[in-house]
């Protein structure tokens, strides 16, 4: 298992209660987002596919760049999924948290 | 508009069975209730261990629900997954809700975990039994792709009534583990329509294993489990021994039948083989004369 950490600053502040979507199978991940006093956005992950730092590196500062999310703990718990369908999950994850219906 | 059933995920069949925004989670994913065996292993968590549990309502009446997700690890019962299945039933007891729901979707005991597995399906068929001599009702909903086998299964066949729709399979060994043990000329696996003729919803209705069938609609599901609130099967020594006396009649009745197609000609159906093809509503009218009921 692989267990990966990013920090990203200057994210916008914008608390509401965790959330957690998607699935833990295969080609899939489960994402879970949790309101933190840190102003950060502090994003982990576990991943039993090695060697993938520089594409979550990828995947995850498009991410930020689009949502600007701060103040949040985002856990992944992936199975191999590409990078595709974690953009995808983590943006519907970012709609879940701030309201919208995406579940 | 039909939301399906099947295709929903764990989290969105709890959301749909219940009343708009009732639905309180118990140790949800942010306490990270998770499996101490998979790290072992070196494989993946969830952070609800493939079970979601919580109190609701239902056309406002208090509901427990217990629902599992089979897309991590086919929905199989490790030994947090279990404890969380147990415990809801033994709250169940103390705060008597007016029913527990039970959305079934597993292959039964978690592999990795072994004997806590075990243990966890034993214990949770246990505090069901508890549940339900406490005069708490017990519905099992089943239609998801996993479906509900091994140890599952026989959890599935303690609840006071079982919902089913087409899609939904029940069985003891999976078709998988039926040709791996006695061979494709025994069961095929790949044999789609045998599979779901075998262990499908139409042929749990018909042979009474399944109280009612609906279709592949969550709110379909929603009204089955309203109507089956108050409906207790009495939990007595009389009424176990009926249970299985009807158990031996109909394994009598059918025991030396090759295929389900041969039961449901043995019940009396007209034309068996259409029957797969029916829609909800012509299947029930079909075989509502001839059904068994357990």
């Amino acid at each position: 298992m692989e267990h990966l950490s990013f920090t990203y600053e200057g994210g916008n502040s914008d608390p509401h209660d965790a959330i957690v979507v998607g699935v833990v199978a295969s080609g899939n991940l489960e994402v879970m987002i949790e309101p933190t006093q840190d102003p950060a956005c502090r994003i982990t992950i576990d991943t039993p596919a090695r060697g993938f730092d520089d594409v979550w590196a990828a995947v995850l500062g498009d991410f930020f760049e689009r949502s600007k999310l701060g103040g949040v703990r985002i856990s992944i718990n992936d199975v191999g999924a590409t990078p595709a369908v974690v953009s995808l999950r983590l943006d519907q994850a970012v709609e879940t948290f701030r309201g919208g219906d995406a579940t | 508009m039909k939301h399906s059933f099947y295709e929903a995920n764990a989290r969105q069949r709890v959301a749909g069975l219940l009343d708009a925004g009732s639905f309180r989670e118990l140790l949800p994913p942010a306490e990270r209730a998770t499996s101490p065996h998979l790290p072992l292993l070196d494989t993946p968590v969830a952070f609800d261990d493939g079970a979601i549990v919580g109190v609701g309502t239902l056309d406002g009446r208090t509901v427990f629900v217990a629902a599992q997700e089979g897309g991590f690890m086919g929905g199989a019962v490790g030994e947090v997954h279990g404890a969380k299945l147990t415990g809801l039933f033994e709250r169940a007891i103390d705060q008597r809700p007016d029913a527990v729901l039970l959305v079934l979707e597993s292959g039964g005991v978690r592999l990795h975990e072994a004997n806590a597995g075990l243990i966890a399906v034993s214990e949770t068929m246990r505090a069901l039994l508890d549940a339900r001599a406490a005069g708490i009702p017990v519905v099992g909903l089943i239609g998801s792709s996993v479906g509900c086998f091994g140890g599952m299964g026989l959890i599935a066949a303690c609840c006071d009534t079982l919902v089913m729709s087409e899609e939904g399979r029940l069985g003891m060994s999976g078709p998988e583990v039926i040709e791996t043990a006695h061979g494709v000329e025994e069961f095929d696996s790949r044999d789609r329509a045998l599979v779901w003729r075998t262990t499908g919803g139409k042929h749990r209705y018909l042979t009474g294993d399944a109280q009612a069938i609906v279709e592949d609609d969550i709110d379909a599901f929603r009204r089955a489990a309203l109507a089956a609130l108050d409906h207790h099967r009495a939990l007595t020594l009389d009424g176990l021994l009926a249970e299985q006396a009807a158990l031996t009649a109909r394994l009598q009745a059918f025991g030396q039948q090759r295929d389900a197609l041969d039961i449901w000609r043995a019940l009396g159906v007209a034309a068996p083989e259409a029957i797969p093809l029916l829609e909800r509503d012509a299947f029930v009218a079909a075989a509502d004369p001839y059904r068994r009921a357990l």
